[in-house]
């Protein structure tokens, strides 16, 4: 039987998430809750989840999360690290065992920052250079995974439901502002480590449920551009694209959802004069970008959240609001099970981006 | 000479029950098939002057008509066929070289016909297209390489120039010489009315049909026929015919015959004389010269309008078109070897270039590995022959198909390969003006706005069942696609999966 990244694997699934806009550090076992009371909507295959804020110790370095296969892969990608980062500090990633979680990888961490000198010799600024690491590591080094790879921030993912995930990293003795998880029910894989959302990309992770359709005309078309599919789930190449579209062309959040999932031109005739050039132009630019299929995604990013839904909303999602707390999951059980006092509750609509930022950080 | 004798291909089948000697068939006959004996009243017909218009068989009223193949044959031999035999024996006869028209038909594999389409089952929902918005509309351009905001943060719409069509398919160069001013004007006005574009092809625009201008590309061809300033900035955009897939590497030939009256005119040469194109453009003998009558065109036309540059499908296919995109070209125009012709050597149409799946393959992916596909657009062609080679064709990597032999085959057109002769008895293929007027160009342009409404319904059809509701979801969504009967090698080429993978 072929492994992810072997064949392209579709997945239905439950996402949630947990932002606190004044900044508040929650501590990881809320979304565990959150997450748990969607059981159904996994099948045990893969669960996983995105902390913000969680090592504020080292929120200066690039907090590396890395699965491995056997020590070879190990040695040899350490002595990629060594060459290329300063490397301020290494463990092992705690964890519990857990009877529901078994042939775990070996599961590192490493904090991290680009060597000067290599750095200025790459001739990228440096969010490139470490991202080029990455993708090196997890394209050309066979058993080695940099799954996490963002400043003060972090992915703990595995093959399990969602909540025995989070208690064997023992989430519980995490604090971050901003958390968001994922149960995941994969239709025909006995399920990969690595193959688990959140997927991450410096500090931008994804965690999706759907399964698109634009999927090999969105892979061909950003892997111009020195990305690699490796996995072949929708959730990698939806972070490279929002990476491409943020990262790399300088688009707003909402321009970016403007490009994945675009309205539909006759919306866009509706539209003032001014606002029709802006979306017609977005549309045109990047059309091989566009998301079609069901989707509902969330974004995490330092500062901030953004939830999203394919433009006719094939997939459910509601937000819910509470004094400084926003959350937003595939049912509205997963709110009420950690707020039963939520305030607002909504169903964003197709294609409108829902975007949370830090309040110290709005102007 | 006895040798030069050949027993008549088809017979003409009249049922005398059936037949009232109306003398339709004569009337309609161009070939002089049919006549009327005065002495016995009844219709008698030489097959051999027949080729198979189905022009008679349409036209009597009693049906007393069919055509069948004569039975007549030579030994059986599978190396010497029929056909080469016949040949041989023309040849001996006339020492000239063999002509024909339409694409090629050998018996050479038709890849659209070994790939299957996918379909959404359970894990992702089908849409609905009766019910939900259904998305065509195509743009064909080049892509910004980044974004530009001004003083003030807002996009800058930093696109050059694009074409922009309802749905993904346009009407491909055919001449107004090798096909009739009636042919061209319904090709125009269901461009038009369905929001695409028609192709001059390389005999000019007469000048009844630059109102039209917004839905036609004017085509630059080696001959530079009928090309002056004004005709440049006539259409929506501009070609550079390089070559054609039913004759690589030759240049176009209308025989004088058909250079009459306006076209003539329009042509900007001679009457009568033949209108033969030099094999290459003189101007162009490698890649730079490309990139300089690129830049001069879009000069001449203010770099208010694409330009596409049109190329055989050939060997080394892959390698050009990055040539190509880097010329400064906007679009590319791959044509198969298949593609049709109002008159090619046989022997060039059925043996030089290859087909056009192989190669679209082959370019989308050259491009793609480059980094240079948001460079320049792809229109494929030759042959597209309905809505599923459509949609094959851009899951492939074609952002828009060309379709000419199937638009002339919606106005009438039934593929008796005899367009040099010029004597078409639909009107299309001719000159002349008693069958030209048979051409109906209220009909013929409804039928070509059918054809494309046809193809529409079954396209969005079929893109609904694959869970996409945009047609640029579907581009170079090659997942969408298995082959089937084919070798890893094919399969590898062609960037799909094997049925079952």
């Amino acid at each position: 039987m072929q492994k992810e990244g072997q064949i392209r694997i579709p997945a239905g699934c439950a996402i949630s998430s947990i932002f606190s806009k004044s900044g508040k550090r929650i501590d990881g076992s809320q979304i565990v809750r959150s997450i748990k009371i969607m059981h159904d909507r996994s099948n045990g295959l893969g669960g996983g989840f995105a902390g913000y804020g969680i090592y504020p110790e080292y929120k200066n370095a690039y907090a590396f999360h890395v699965f491995y296969d056997s020590t070879e892969a190990k040695n040899q990608c350490e002595d990629f690290l060594d060459r290329h980062f300063d490397i301020i500090n290494l463990s092992k990633i705690p964890i519990r065992k857990n009877p529901n979680i078994t042939d775990e990888p070996l599961i590192w961490r490493y904090f991290v920052n680009p060597l000067p000198t290599k750095l200025a010799d790459s001739q990228l600024d440096e969010q490139e250079y470490v991202v080029r690491s990455v993708v090196h590591v997890n394209d050309q080094m066979e058993g080695a995974y940099i799954f996490s790879s963002g400043k003060n921030m972090g992915v703990f993912k595995a093959c399990g439901y969602p909540e025995d995930v989070g208690d064997f990293y023992r989430l519980e003795e995490y604090e971050g502002y901003s958390w968001t998880a994922h149960g995941r029910y994969p239709t025909n894989t006995p399920g990969w480590w690595g193959g688990a959302h959140p997927f991450a990309l410096l500090d931008k992770t994804i965690v999706h449920n759907g399964e698109i359709s634009s999927y090999d005309a969105n892979r061909r078309y950003i892997e111009m551009y020195g990305y690699r599919c490796n996995l072949m789930t929708d959730t990698e190449v939806i972070t490279y694209i929002v990476d491409y579209l943020v990262r790399k062309q300088g688009l707003s959040l909402s321009e970016m959802s403007n490009v994945i999932a675009a309205p539909f031109w006759s919306t866009i005739s509706r539209k003032d004069p001014e606002e029709k050039e802006r979306l017609s132009y977005l549309r045109n630019a990047f059309a091989s970008l566009l998301i079609t299929g069901p989707f509902s995604i969330l974004l995490g990013f330092e500062g901030g959240l953004l939830a999203l839904n394919d433009r006719l909303k094939l997939r459910s999602m509601v937000v819910g609001e509470k004094g400084d707390m926003v959350y937003i999951a595939s049912e509205e059980a997963a709110i009420r099970v950690i707020e039963p006092d939520v305030e607002r509750i909504w169903s964003p609509r197709g294609g409108e981006p829902v975007i949370v930022t830090l309040d110290h950080l709005r102007r | 000479m006895a040798v030069d004798f050949f027993y008549p291909e088809y017979e003409i089948v009249r049922d005398p029950n059936r037949c009232i000697a109306c003398r339709v068939c004569e009337r309609q006959c161009s070939n002089k098939v049919h006549s009327y004996d005065e002495d016995t009243g009844k219709m008698v017909c030489d097959d051999s002057k027949c080729v198979n218009c189905h022009r008679c068989v349409a036209l009597c009223p009693t049906r007393a008509l069919k055509i069948v193949p004569s039975g007549d044959t030579f030994k059986t031999n599978s190396n010497w066929t029929a056909n080469y035999m016949k040949e041989i024996y023309r040849q001996a006869n006339s020492g000239g070289v063999l002509l024909s028209s339409m694409g090629n038909p050998e018996a050479f594999p038709v890849y659209w016909d070994k790939m299957l389409i996918n379909a959404s089952q359970v894990t992702n929902p089908s849409i609905d297209p009766l019910r939900e918005p259904m998305e065509t509309r195509t743009f064909l351009g080049k892509k910004p390489t980044g974004i530009e905001r001004d003083m003030n943060g807002r996009l800058v719409p930093n696109l050059e120039p694009q074409l922009e069509l309802s749905l993904p398919i346009l009407f491909g160069g055919m001449s107004y010489g090798a096909i009739s001013y009636n042919a061209h004007e319904c090709l125009a006005r269901a461009a038009e009315a369905v929001g695409t574009f028609y192709n001059t092809g390389e005999g000019g625009l007469h000048k009844d049909f630059y109102k039209y201008g917004k839905n036609t590309i004017v085509q630059v061809a080696s001959g530079r026929f009928g090309v002056h300033k004004d005709y440049l900035n006539a259409g929506a955009a501009i070609e550079i015919k390089i070559g054609q897939g039913a004759k690589p590497g030759i240049g176009g030939h209308l025989p004088g015959l058909k250079i009459v009256g306006d076209i003539s005119q329009t042509r900007m040469i001679p009457m009568g004389s033949d209108a033969i194109s030099p094999a290459p453009h003189h101007d162009i003998y490698s890649i730079e010269d490309l990139h300089q009558l690129v830049y001069s065109l879009k000069e001449a036309t203010d770099y208010k309008k694409p330009v596409i540059v049109k190329i055989a499908a050939v060997h080394n296919v892959a390698a050009i078109a990055s040539g190509v995109a880097r010329s400064g070209a906007d679009i590319i125009a791959i044509d198969g070897f298949r593609g049709g012709t109002g008159a090619a050597p046989t022997r060039i149409r059925d043996n030089v270039g290859i087909p056009i799946e192989l190669a679209l393959a082959a370019v989308d992916q050259r491009l793609r590995d480059e980094g240079i596909r948001g460079n320049i657009s792809i229109i494929c062609g030759g042959s597209i022959r309905n809505s599923t080679d459509v949609i094959k064709a851009i899951a492939l990597g074609a952002d828009a198909v060309y379709i000419a032999t199937a638009a002339l085959l919606a106005l009438g057109c039934h593929l008796c390969r005899s367009c040099h002769t010029g004597n078409c008895n639909w009107g299309i293929a001719t000159q002349k003006p008693e069958l030209v007027k048979r051409l109906n160009t209220d009909v013929g342009t409804e039928r070509l706005i059918n054809l494309l409404h046809a193809w529409e319904h079954e396209i969005t059809e079929i893109m609904g069942g694959m869970g996409i509701n945009s047609i640029e979801a579907l581009r170079g969504n090659r997942l969408m696609l298995r082959g089937i009967g084919l070798t890893d090698r094919e399969l590898a080429i062609l960037g799909i999966k094997h049925a079952g993978e």
